[in-house]
């Protein structure tokens, strides 16, 4: 016989091997190594038998034992889904992976246009279907291991104290593996493996029963059929309604059970593995129901009457003396119980703590979230104490139950209850129409028509509801009666409530759907989850191996730089001890270079950029947001960057163009003191021998004195004319000449600047001149537009090479204002010559004459100031200058009258 | 659509038939498993259903759909990747 503190031994080393499993399993993938086993489609293939519970292990006989072949139901469904893995779980686990999708409020929240209202409702629902579920597995560890104490009759064996130890073992299992690293996948390898590790146990314990009691017992399989036949349930006697009923409501609650999502969807790797799961995952729970009802039927004849048929897989064993497949056989059960139980409250606390708790958080601490580090700790404080109250729920709930009601009872209405996500999953998967308010309808009615009709009768009558209630319907309405809704009886009730709540839920979730009309964001969550398979193909894993290194180094070098991103990638290769190799992908690291990233290109694009290569996930709609609006304050940032380097550019080159100006005025000037130099110089020159002559020759003629004291007076005279026109020309140039303003009419103007050219001329100067108008009146300093004139018409005299040399002045009107031409008829100034004529101290190479340069320089000062201007006319026969006199110079005929009236 | 290519080469349209055949096998199971539903009840007159019989026939049905699903399987692992048959494309229903 075993004793209780062998079972406990053997118990509590089998837990400590499941710590260590998982133990070594998160550090593996922490380091990213040993991702064939934990990646592999085997673990999870295996993962997926938290199926199988307590419920299972126990329960399924004891089902068998009562109900015949009906218990084979609740393995139909699964079967059928999973094999149906193409139409529905293969979208499923897409969307998960592409929405980064953390549990099945999650998915339903999201879908819905991130309702947080609606992660709410299924929140508060799954905890409610759930917690009797998790009630169930303590009651059946509990249950064993009071069969062992029984046959011990152990002292001190407290059941609810059993129920305390095993509650506390799995709530530090739970927190320290379920909660280590928070990762935005929400996967936890260390769980999955020790899970994986409870269903070979599960299943060899449960088979090795059933060998036992086929071949052992039962006398192979002719005499164990024969055996069958001839027991009390030997005749297929279950009705059709449960049997449909049955398999619908088990393949609902297979996708729609918070812990199934979990293992399903959100520990998936790879969408390929459902496609070996499609296949193993059926044969995995053909085996477990394999030798259900052999062993139900042996016991049922050997067991003595009255015992508990739920715990035949123990009692059987044991009664028959084995003690070893009894052990094998209760640490099967164990197992099923710890690691539903395990993921279950893991699946439940990520719910509560991502949609209950962290929300309120938030809400009451004003100033939001600030510090990523703070934030982190408060999350997985809220995972701790959410795991906490699951289990604490699941613990008083067992307390309050008294452990009396029969284990698949319990399931079937946990069932029930999860089994109310499946329209709006559904229909938010393959219906683009359906939308948030039919969702919260459906998921409402159908949840209170099942706590009406299978949680609250459940209870038995007189406790959750009463006799009257029963008998009257609700408030007193007889078509409200919990076991026969409208009216209509006779169904059984479990029957019954599935139909009802089912059919009723989807008709709400439809009707509301099509009525009303979704916002933006739901319309757009819509259309990616229900074209997922459209544009997201089948994305690689997480822990990635060296390849997302590759990947990762790649773009950074993109972003960050080649040298920068090198020495940031060994500087990680060097901390994790890789020596010339990429380093691995660790969470910390690629949390480390997205920070490194988010320096650069902000940090939603460095999150959407990362979880590309990393996490597999298409980017979300919220992403893409983030993403604009971080691109639009670059631009805004980098337009003003171009607008002030415009400035700048601007501002250099007037810069550089003062300075240009600069040096060339200072050349001017260079250039000008040396002529003014060399000016001064020829006549000082010549006064200075000419006079020293005078004073030192001794014997000079009187006609020589004389001539030469008219060399020194003529040089005097040209240095006086030189100092004048100096003179002119700085105050012209220095704008303090005041003009004398005066009217005259152009032609008494050109008659005096032609006279006096012309006076005392060597040699003769023909002077024509044609205007069409003799009468313009000008209004300006006429002295000085007569000294322009005057130095154009001397000019002409001075340099006109032509052996008869004539002048032609012409006047015409031009829309810039009276032209007056002076054309003479000699060879001309040559082109290159032509830009610098008006420059100071210029005079034309070996040309005659005793002019300082400075003639054209003065008219075009005056003429500047005048408001007109002086240019050379090219492609004339001879010489030519042009002066512009503005039409604002010449007095119209309206003013000469106005002008005339007054004298 | 004018971008869709009407006809398939041969194991393309083969590749597309295995993966109609894995659509339908569910329902295939379902109807199969939804045959105890016209056994007779006992009490109803007619010879009640061993249990034996329909122990054989419940994971008959299993035993050939797990390994109808593992044959499915065997012909399309490796082809997600190629071609996504989750697209509207053509011969495909």
């Amino acid at each position: 016989m075993v004793s209780l503190n062998q079972l406990l031994f053997v118990c509590l080393t089998y837990v400590a091997g499941l710590f260590v499993v998982a133990f070594l399993a998160e550090r593996a993938a922490l380091r990213g190594q040993g991702g064939a086993l934990l990646r592999s489609p085997l673990v999870y293939t295996l993962s997926l038998s938290i199926y199988c519970t307590a419920w299972t292990f126990y329960g399924a006989v004891g089902y068998a034992a009562r109900s015949g072949l009906e218990y084979v139901t609740i393995y139909l469904g699964p079967s059928l889904v999973m094999i149906g893995w193409w139409w529905g779980l293969r979208r499923l686990v897409r969307i998960g992976r592409s929405q980064r999708v953390t549990s099945i409020a999650d998915l339903i929240s999201s879908r819905y246009g991130k309702s947080n209202l609606l992660a709410i409702i299924v929140t508060l629902m799954a905890v409610i279907g759930v917690t009797p579920y998790i009630a169930l597995q303590l009651q059946s560890v509990v249950l064993s291991l009071s069969i062992f104490a029984g046959t011990d009759a152990a002292p001190g064996f407290s059941p609810v104290k059993a129920a305390l130890w095993v509650a506390a073992g799995l709530a530090l299992f739970t927190v320290i593996f379920g909660t280590r690293n928070l990762n935005v996948n929400e996967r936890h390898h260390g769980v999955v493996i020790a899970v994986a590790v409870e269903a070979v146990v599960k299943l060899v314990a449960l088979m090795a029963v059933g060998i036992f009691v086929v071949w052992g017992v039962g006398g192979g399989v002719g005499d164990t059929l024969a055996r069958i036949d001839a027991s009390a349930s030997g005749q297929w006697e279950v009705q059709g309604s449960r049997w449909a009923a049955l398999t619908l409501l088990a393949a609902a609650a297979f996708v729609c059970l918070p812990r199934m999502f979990q293992v399903l969807v959100v520990e998936n790797d790879d969408e390929r593995y459902l496609g070996i799961a499609s296949w193993a995952f059926p044969l995995y729970m053909m085996l477990m129901s394999l030798f259900v009802v052999p062993i139900a039927v042996v016991g049922l004849d050997l067991m003595p009457a009255g015992s508990n048929p739920d715990l035949f897989v123990l009692s059987l064993p044991l009664s028959q003396g084995r003690n070893g497949l009894a052990m094998l056989a209760f640490l099967g059960g164990f197992s099923s119980a710890t690691s539903m139980v395990i993921v279950a409250t893991l699946a439940l606390s990520t719910m509560v703590s991502n949609h209950i708790v962290m929300p309120i958080w938030l809400s009451l601490r004003s100033g939001g979230a600030t510090q990523s580090g703070d934030v982190r700790n408060v999350v997985i404080l809220a995972r701790r104490l959410s795991i906490l109250l699951v289990i604490a729920l699941g613990f008083f709930y067992y307390r309050a139950s008294g452990g009396s009601a029969a284990l698949a009872a319990i399931g079937t209405i946990s069932f029930g209850g999860v089994a109310q996500f499946l329209p709006a999953l559904l229909g938010g998967i393959f219906w683009r129409g359906a939308t948030r308010a039919g969702a919260l309808c459906g998921l409402g009615l159908g949840f209170a028509i099942w706590v009406f009709t299978m949680l609250l009768p459940s209870f038995g009558v007189g406790a959750g509801l009463s006799a009257e209630t029963f008998d009257q319907g609700l408030m007193g309405l007889v078509w409200l009666r919990p076991q026969a809704l409208f009216g209509i009886e006779g169904l059984d009730p479990t029957v019954h409530a599935v139909v009802w709540s089912l059919s009723l839920n989807t008709l709400a979730f439809v009707g509301v759907s099509l009525v009303s009309f979704p916002d933006p964001i739901e319309r757009l969550q819509g259309a990616q989850f229900v074209n997922v398979l459209d544009h997201s193909g089948p994305a690689r894993s997480w822990t990635a191996s060296v390849a997302g290194s590759e990947d990762l180094m790649i773009m950074a070098q993109r972003i960050l730089g080649a040298s920068e991103a090198q020495s940031f990638f060994r500087a990680e290769a060097d901390a994790q001890g890789i020596t010339g190799g990429l380093p691995e992908p660790t969470p910390a690291f690629v949390q480390g270079l997205e920070r490194e990233l988010a320096a650069s290109v902000g940090a939603a694009t460095a999150h959407a950029m990362v979880s590309q290569i990393v996490g597999g996930t298409s980017v979300s709609v919220q992403d893409l947001l983030a993403v604009a609006d971080e691109s639009a304050q670059m631009l805004e940032y980098s337009s003003q960057l171009e607008q002030k380097s415009r400035e700048l550019t601007d501002t250099a080159a007037q810069l550089r163009s003062a300075n240009e100006k600069l040096t060339q005025l200072s050349l001017q000037k260079d250039a000008f003191l040396s002529q003014i130099s060399h000016e001064l110089r020829t006549p000082m020159t010549s006064i200075r021998s000419f006079s020293e002559i005078l004073r030192d020759a001794d014997k000079l003629s009187e006609a020589d004195k004389t001539r030469y004291a008219s060399i020194i007076h003529s040089e005097t005279i040209r240095l006086t004319r030189l100092l004048d026109d100096l003179l002119d020309l700085s105050v012209l140039e220095n704008g303090q000449v005041t003009l004398r303003m005066g009217e005259d009419r152009l032609e008494a103007i050109m008659d005096r600047a032609v006279t006096t050219a012309l006076t005392g001329a060597g040699a003769p100067l023909k002077v024509q001149r044609r205007t069409q108008n003799p009468d313009i009146m000008l209004r300006t300093d006429i002295d000085r537009l007569v000294q322009v004139f005057i130095n154009l018409v001397t000019n002409a005299r001075k340099y006109c090479d032509a052996a008869m040399p004539e002048l032609l002045i012409t006047v015409h009107d031009a829309p810039e204002g009276l032209c007056i031409d002076f054309v003479d008829n000699g060879s001309g100034i040559d082109p290159d010559m032509q830009s610098v004529i008006f420059e100071k101290f210029y005079r034309i190479s070996g040309a005659q004459g005793d002019g300082a340069g400075l003639g054209l320089a003065i008219c075009h000062e005056i003429m500047t100031r005048l408001g007109g201007r002086v240019q050379y006319l090219s492609g004339q026969s001879g010489a030519g200058f042009r002066v512009v006199v503005p039409q604002s110079v010449i007095v119209t005929q309206a003013e000469k009258i106005t002008m005339s009236a007054p004298t | 659509m004018a971008d869709r290519t009407i006809f398939l080469e041969r194991r393309s349209y083969r590749m597309r038939r295995v993966k109609d055949a894995a659509r339908l096998l569910p329902l295939v199971g379902l109807a199969l498993w939804m045959m105890p539903l016209m056994w007779p009840l006992p009490g109803n007159g007619a010879d009640p259903m061993p249990m034996s019989y329909a122990l054989r026939y419940v994971f008959g049905v299993w035993l050939f759909l797990v390994l109808a699903s593992g044959a499915l399987w065997w012909r399309t692992r490796g082809t997600e990747r190629a071609g996504d048959p989750g697209r509207p494309e053509a011969e495909d229903g």
